[in-house]
């Protein structure tokens, strides 16, 4: 647990949410004053840098308990720092699931020990991912943990009268249902977006209709029990739509958003210069089409969809070194989140740094109901900041990472920007683009 | 050589050094064929096979010569022997060039081989394998268009149009009618094109 | 030509017809009585076979043997692979074994995209998942040009699962660079839904599409499709879409008939027109040597490019 200091640290000259240059200064943990010629123990140079609200990351696979060999608490959690994240949701597909209050509370015990930001666990909804019976819901939210997400990611809660149930019952402890939307007998074997690409690759389909159905199902059920829904990894312009609709009833349905899905497209199966059927660009939900990535973003841009969130997947190289059938599904993504954000919203005119804070700290923190995270960078607030140089550029080169595992499609690519400091309430734990 | 002389001779045969033209190639065909007729007794079981490309048109004359002379058909083949070479990892896959038996084919004839320039031996010997391969001649001998010396291998032409001496360096280059629009034999230096 | 074979996609029209050719002299070797040539004397060509394919095995075995390669047969079954190794730890054994070329029979589409990224030697596809059999549709279309010449505006018509063909994919793609018109005829759920972006026509109805077609190519559909609701019964299937003698009727006189095998006999072709004289089937069988051999010397018979198109 951070050691409170009485040394004050004054961040000089930086651009609060990309606007014009001044000082924060740190106290206690806390933001004591925001403006000009500020003074403090210790000073920390951020002139040209731009100081965003720690960003909150509501859809993170953290591996343990289980998956050590990929990433631990621990390696997870250091990349989370080293891409500017102040908070975690660790997802509940570890082994064993995260079901019951006894993992979720070891998960946040983990993490409070690494200390490189706040491990917050997700709940499963079912018990072990079945999909069968609720887990006890309750009981997690009761825990230390104080477990207010839950969701079978990776799996859909497919049943409906079982996520009806989940919306109902988590309304009592203001909990929310985070739906991987997949609807299971229509992506039986499936690999790929099912399009032109996947027609000629010879890869069984993932239609988008496996995905809006489920969502459309979601959100009328969300209404008629007056419950919470959140929508993770929104991946088709269609799905855009249904939540468009959904909101415009007033329904109180959330969603998300991947940086892969903001950025790359189906067609990198078939020809990438890491080669055809390379799994780096395997991933649940699938790549879409570059129409799919237009709607997405405009999707964000406006609003429907709230949050961008990782979805950081890691996997050992041996789980994608293989033929593409074989291999497992997803993509590291806590340290390129926020360039590829810059890349895909930022650097298009969409998103202003006002914009991203929203969806990257403000609204996931509000969604998770992290009462110390998304706040202002103002007087008063927790001192949750990132530093983020937006001026440079450089090819990924995974080597340097954090995370245990190098499934990252980015690499060799060229992206924006460079994280320079996170603090966690005033502490510093990256500095000059290292852990402090 | 006065420089009127070497323009005229410019003029004649061109920059590249033509050391036979049509009737000479003409010339050398005839006497070729009469040498053939000579030493298999009239011809008699002699199968023409000429080695793709121009060793396949050179074949062709010598029948038609014979033809004439002795008023009768000799059977005319071709032989593609890229697949017989000793030096396909030196160079792209080659395309194939056509192998075409006569139909009464080549067992206990006296094969004669035709290609166009002797050189190195090389593709006579692939000749001889590709040959074993497709039956047993009673006999098996080399007509060729040019020697140009550098043998690396113990094979020599029983039959040769023209002797020519020429560096390693130098290219001898076959233009025949059915090929190329016109007969001759060049010498290009090394460069040349 | 490009160092492997993978997708009929790799090949020009000119790398086709430089194949077909080819082909179509080492056919003559196959009249003669030695069956032989010295050509790929020191090259190893391993058979990697993980999915049981005797027929396409041999067949490459014997196109191999022909060109006096070494040829190496690795089965998956029995093998290191069913104990759990890699395909990448199988390719790298291959890559000491000094493998030349690698032909790779494998369940999962982009099987040989992925061996190709691990070996330096040539990879050459023999069917993989639901992709392409490149070799395959080389063999049709020599076959077709055998009976009919050249493909130039020649109508083709491909019947049958063209959602799971492998030979589908790669005789739509091998076709089209031929010049040849191709339709496809299936039941809408076992074609992919993209399939109008495709270099071909699509119908539904067989019967509107024969008297115009100068090949019919029925595909096997397996009966499992059955039991996933791709179509009803059997024996709608076979009405809708089979091949019998009243539909070969509607065929003009030179048309032919062609199966890549094994065949459903009385599912999608009837006996009677799998034995009758338009049928190429077992043309096929003998061509697939011969077109094998035509791509086994042309990816090996030269230098090593090394990995010039890597």
């Amino acid at each position: 647990m951070s050691v409170k200091t009485s040394v004050t640290t004054v961040i000089k000259g930086a651009r609060i949410l990309g606007g014009e240059p001044a000082d924060i200064l740190i106290d206690g943990g806390v933001i004591a004053a925001v403006g000009p010629d500020l003074t403090g123990d210790e000073t920390v140079e951020a002139a040209g840098l731009v100081a965003l609200p720690g960003l909150v990351d509501l859809h993170t696979h953290l591996r343990e308990p289980g998956r050590e060999d990929a990433e631990t608490v621990e390696s997870g959690t250091r990349a989370a720092a080293l891409g500017g994240f102040t908070a975690v949701h660790a997802m509940a597909n570890t082994s064993p699931v995260a079901d019951t209050a006894g993992v979720v509370e070891q998960v946040w015990r983990l993490g409070l020990a690494a200390g490189h930001c706040d491990v917050q666990p997700v709940g499963a909804v079912t018990e072990g991912l079945g999909g069968e019976r609720l887990a006890e819901l309750g009981a997690m939210a009761d825990s230390a943990a104080r477990v207010r997400v839950f969701s079978d990611d990776g799996k859909c809660v497919s049943d409906a009268v079982l996520m009806r149930r989940a919306l109902e019952y988590v309304k009592a402890f203001d909990g929310v249902v985070a739906q991987h939307a997949q609807e299971p007998r229509l992506t039986a074997g499936a690999q790929m977006n099912e399009g032109a690409v996947s027609g000629r690759l010879g890869l069984t389909g993932w239609p988008a209709v496996a995905e809006e159905a489920v969502i459309a199902r979601d959100c009328l059920l969300a209404a008629h029990v007056g419950s919470r829904l959140h929508v993770c990894h929104v991946s088709t312009a269609g799905s855009v739509e249904i939540i468009r609709w959904a909101k415009s009833k007033g329904w109180n349905v959330t969603a998300e958003v991947t940086p892969h899905h903001l950025l790359l497209t189906d067609d990198l199966v078939e020809d990438s210069p890491v080669g055809a059927y390379n799994p780096i660009y395997k991933v649940n939900p699938p790549l879409r089409t570059r129409a799919d990535v237009e709607a997405l973003r405009a999707a964000l841009a406006d609003g429907t969809i709230d949050v961008v969130a990782t979805d950081h997947a890691p996997h050992p190289v041996e789980d994608k070194e293989t033929e593409w059938a074989a291999a497992a599904m997803g993509m590291i993504g806590l340290e390129t989140a926020l360039a590829v954000v810059q890349e895909a919203m930022v650097e298009t005119g969409l998103l202003d740094w006002a914009g991203v804070a929203e969806r990257m700290s403000y609204a996931p923190a509000r969604i998770g109901r992290l009462a110390g995270h998304g706040r202002p960078l103002e007087a008063g607030s927790p001192a949750n900041i990132t530093l983020y140089d937006p001026s440079v550029r450089a090819q990924v080169d995974p080597s340097s990472y954090a995370s245990k595992s190098r499934n990252t499609p980015y690499e060799g690519r060229s992206l924006p920007g460079r994280v320079v400091a996170t603090f966690l309430r005033g502490r510093a734990t990256v500095l000059d683009g290292k852990l402090a | 050589m006065t420089d009127a002389v070497s323009r005229a001779r410019d003029q004649i045969r061109g920059p590249a050094h033509a050391v036979l033209e049509g009737p000479d190639i003409n010339r050398a065909l005839i006497r070729i064929s009469h040498e053939i007729l000579e030493r298999t007794k009239g011809g008699e079981d002699v199968v023409l096979l000429g080695i793709p490309t121009r060793g396949v048109h050179l074949a062709r004359r010598l029948a038609e010569h014979i033809r004439q002379f002795e008023g009768r058909a000799v059977p005319v083949g071709s032989l593609d022997i890229t697949m017989y070479r000793d030096d396909l990892r030196t160079k792209p896959a080659r395309p194939l060039g056509r192998t075409d038996l006569p139909a009464d084919g080549i067992d206990d004839r006296t094969v004669v081989l035709v290609d166009d320039v002797l050189y190195s031996g090389r593709t006579v010997r692939a000749a001889l394998d590709a040959l074993g391969d497709l039956g047993r001649p009673r006999a098996v001998q080399l007509a060729a268009l040019v020697d140009r010396g550098h043998r690396e291998l113990p094979i020599r032409a029983d039959y040769v149009g023209k002797n020519l001496p020429t560096s390693k360096s130098e290219i001898v280059k076959v233009y025949l009618e059915e090929n190329d629009g016109r007969d001759a034999v060049v010498l290009l230096k090394e460069g040349d094109k | 030509m490009r160092r492997h074979l993978i997708s009929a996609a790799d090949l020009s029209r000119d790398d086709a017809l430089l194949i077909l050719d080819t082909a179509d002299e080492l056919a003559k070797i196959s009249e003669r009585s030695i069956k032989k040539l010295p050509t790929l004397r020191g090259r190893t060509v391993v058979n990697l076979f993980f999915e049981d394919s005797t027929r396409t095995r041999i067949s490459f075995e014997a196109a191999a043997k022909r060109l006096s390669a070494d040829v190496i047969n690795f089965s998956a079954k029995g093998s290191s692979v069913s104990k759990g190794e890699s395909l990448k730890d199988t390719a790298l054994t291959l890559e000491a074994m000094g493998a030349d070329a690698v032909v790779i029979r494998h369940g999962a589409s982009g099987a040989p995209h992925r061996l190709a990224g691990w070996v330096r030697g040539s990879v050459v596809n023999a069917g993989d998942g639901t992709h392409e059999h490149p070799t395959q549709a080389l063999l049709d279309a020599f076959t077709m040009r055998r009976r009919l010449g050249s493909l130039d505006g020649r109508r083709v018509t491909i019947v049958g699962d063209v959602l799971h063909s492998r030979v589908a994919r790669s005789n739509v793609l091998l076709l089209a660079t031929l010049g040849a018109e191709v339709t496809l005829v299936a039941p809408p759920t076992l074609l992919p839904v993209s399939v109008g972006s495709w270099p071909c026509a699509v119908s539904y109805d067989l019967d509107a599409v024969l008297p115009k077609s100068d090949v019919v190519m029925m595909l096997r559909v397996q009966r499992e499709r059955m039991n996933a609701a791709f179509f009803p019964t059997e024996r709608e299937y076979s009405r809708r879409y089979g091949l019998d003698r009243d539909r070969v009727a509607k065929m003009h006189d030179d048309a032919i008939v062609m199966h890549p095998g094994p065949m459903n006999r009385g599912m999608e072709i009837a006996a009677e027109v799998a034995d009758s004289p338009r049928s190429t089937i077992v043309e096929q069988v003998a061509n697939g040597v011969t077109t094998r051999m035509a791509v086994l010397y042309l990816l090996l018979g030269g230098a090593n490019l090394g990995g010039e198109d890597q």
